[in-house]
């Protein structure tokens, strides 16, 4: 094994990781937000937000994440949708994540005991006072690790946009193979360093998790 | 004060699909009068209880508190506006608590006369104190459920119902989830607040409990009442055969 190469490389990966990892803030956040979106639709009383919302899910994971790639980023321009690699990575990533999130979210918020909600409507409060002072507190307690599992799998799924060029740490070993002709030390190189943001990542998961635990 | 009665419930009827399982049941309780509704298993006795403050609506049939229409047919953001404000008047004490989890006792006791009354934080503080004592918990003040006992969790929450300042509170067998040796607690708190003249509906499978505190007693079996009384006649001297089958089982052992 080249552990010079993989020391004198490790920079460039360094500058990958970093736009891996900022593809996962973003499409982690914009996952969050058509998270918290698609639960609130599937968990309304308009018949019609609960099937945008199932269609939203359904659609997604039942389609391959790097074919919603390539439908953004090749297909988009044929109607009129022109973006940058990273940007087109970022939305379609964000969007796939987020249906994973949408069941996560939505299974938090209906395992909150229903008693608690009938209680807390007999008091008078409202459906969204009750749900925001009883139920999502405790909900968010109950998403954070499944949350942590989707943000993960994100991490992970990064790797799928070194199909449309973007350069993050896949595309970047692929690249310096060409140069060095050492896939084994690029690829080691690259999973080290997904190892090392996803490690940070879990730590900050339990972090947030015993802040949240209960009494 | 007139004598026109707190609850009033008309021609109550409800079906769950072909299943019937209130028929035509009328009700009414004044001012400071305690009922008690037993019954066997099934006989629909939360389903009554709980068309009080409309959380199962009745299929046919009027509820009335005071001179509100409970079950007011309205456009549905009118009812919510309606049912909400109604609800501030009925507390209601459920088997298994259902107190926040997430919240202390004192938090508990307050989320909803801080949110609904707008009170201060130092009014709705004296307001926990002020319940708390009441039911004798008022160290317990900074706990969380999880740190209470079944009986000390159910008096935190009939304080949180009172807190509310009702009109009538309804208990749906507020000590069946308890161990044998904390019922007499829960049961003491309801004595003193019918000793306070509150107005209370009380489902329970306790009879002696039921002789003891309520006026009047409501025997209920397959969705009608059969008979209704005071204790006195119910427990010693019932005219219904149905009554006093159930009676029989139910007495062993008590007395
Ligand atoms: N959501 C529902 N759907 C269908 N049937 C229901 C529903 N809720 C209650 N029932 C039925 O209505 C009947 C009355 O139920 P209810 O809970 O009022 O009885 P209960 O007298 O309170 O019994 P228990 O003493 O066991 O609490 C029962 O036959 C029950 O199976
Ligand atoms: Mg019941």
């Amino acid at each position: 094994m080249d552990t010079d190469l993989m020391i004198r490389i490790f920079p460039f990966f360094l500058k990958a990781a970093w736009v891996t990892i900022q593809l996962s803030l973003l499409s982690g956040a914009m996952g969050l937000m058509c998270g918290a979106l698609g639960a609130a639709a599937r968990l309304s009383r308009s018949p019609a937000l609960r099937f945008i919302g199932a269609t939203y899910v359904s659609v997604i994971r039942g389609t391959p994440a790097l074919i919603q790639v390539f439908i953004l980023y090749f297909g988009g321009p044929q109607v009129g949708i022109q973006l940058e690699a990273f940007e087109a990575g970022v939305l379609a990533l964000g969007f796939n994540i987020g249906a994973y999130m949408t069941e996560t979210m939505r299974g938090a918020i209906i395992s909150v005991d229903r008693g608690q909600n009938e209680a807390a409507r007999t008091l008078g409060l409202s459906r969204f006072e009750t749900f925001r002072s009883v139920t999502l507190p405790q909900a968010l307690r109950l998403m954070i690790r499944p949350l942590g599992v989707n943000i993960n799998a994100l991490i992970k799924g990064t790797a799928l946009v070194a199909a449309i060029s973007v350069v993050e740490l896949t595309y970047t070993a692929q690249r310096y193979i060409g140069s060095t002709y050492k896939p084994f030390e690029m690829f080691l190189l690259a999973g080290l360093l997904y190892m090392a943001i996803i490690y940070v990542t879990g730590l900050g998961v339990n972090w947030l998790d015993r802040r949240a635990a209960l009494k | 004060m007139t004598d026109r009665p707190i609850i009033d419930i008309r021609n109550a009827a409800k079906s769950y699909g072909s299943l019937e399982v209130l028929k035509d049941i009328s009700l009414q309780v004044k001012r400071g009068q305690i009922v008690a509704i037993i019954g066997p298993s099934g006989s629909g006795k939360s389903t009554l209880l709980r068309a009080i403050n409309d959380l199962d609506p009745l299929t046919s049939g009027e509820v009335w508190l005071e001179d509100t229409q409970v079950n007011k047919a309205l456009p549905t953001r009118q009812y919510e506006a309606h049912i909400n404000a109604v609800r501030q008047n009925i507390g209601m004490v459920f088997q298994h608590f259902n107190l926040f989890p997430h919240l202390n006792v004192r938090d508990n006791i307050t989320l909803a006369p801080k949110m609904l009354k707008g009170i201060s934080k130092t009014e709705a503080d004296a307001l926990a104190v002020e319940q708390l004592n009441k039911v004798g918990l008022l160290d317990r003040i900074d706990y969380y459920p999880s740190q209470l006992s079944g009986g000390q969790k159910q008096r935190v929450a009939i304080a949180r119902a009172l807190a509310m300042k009702p009109k009538v509170m309804l208990f749906d067998e507020a000590t069946s989830a308890l161990d044998p040796e904390l019922v007499e607690e829960v049961n003491l708190v309801m004595k003193q607040l019918a000793e306070e003249h509150m107005t209370m509906i009380i489902v329970t499978h306790e009879m002696g409990f039921a002789q003891d505190v309520c006026d009047r007693v409501l025997f209920m079996d397959q969705g009608v009442v059969v008979e209704e009384g005071p204790p006195e006649v119910i427990f010693k001297n019932p005219a219904n055969e149905r009554t006093r089958n159930f009676l029989r089982k139910h007495l062993k052992g008590q007395n």
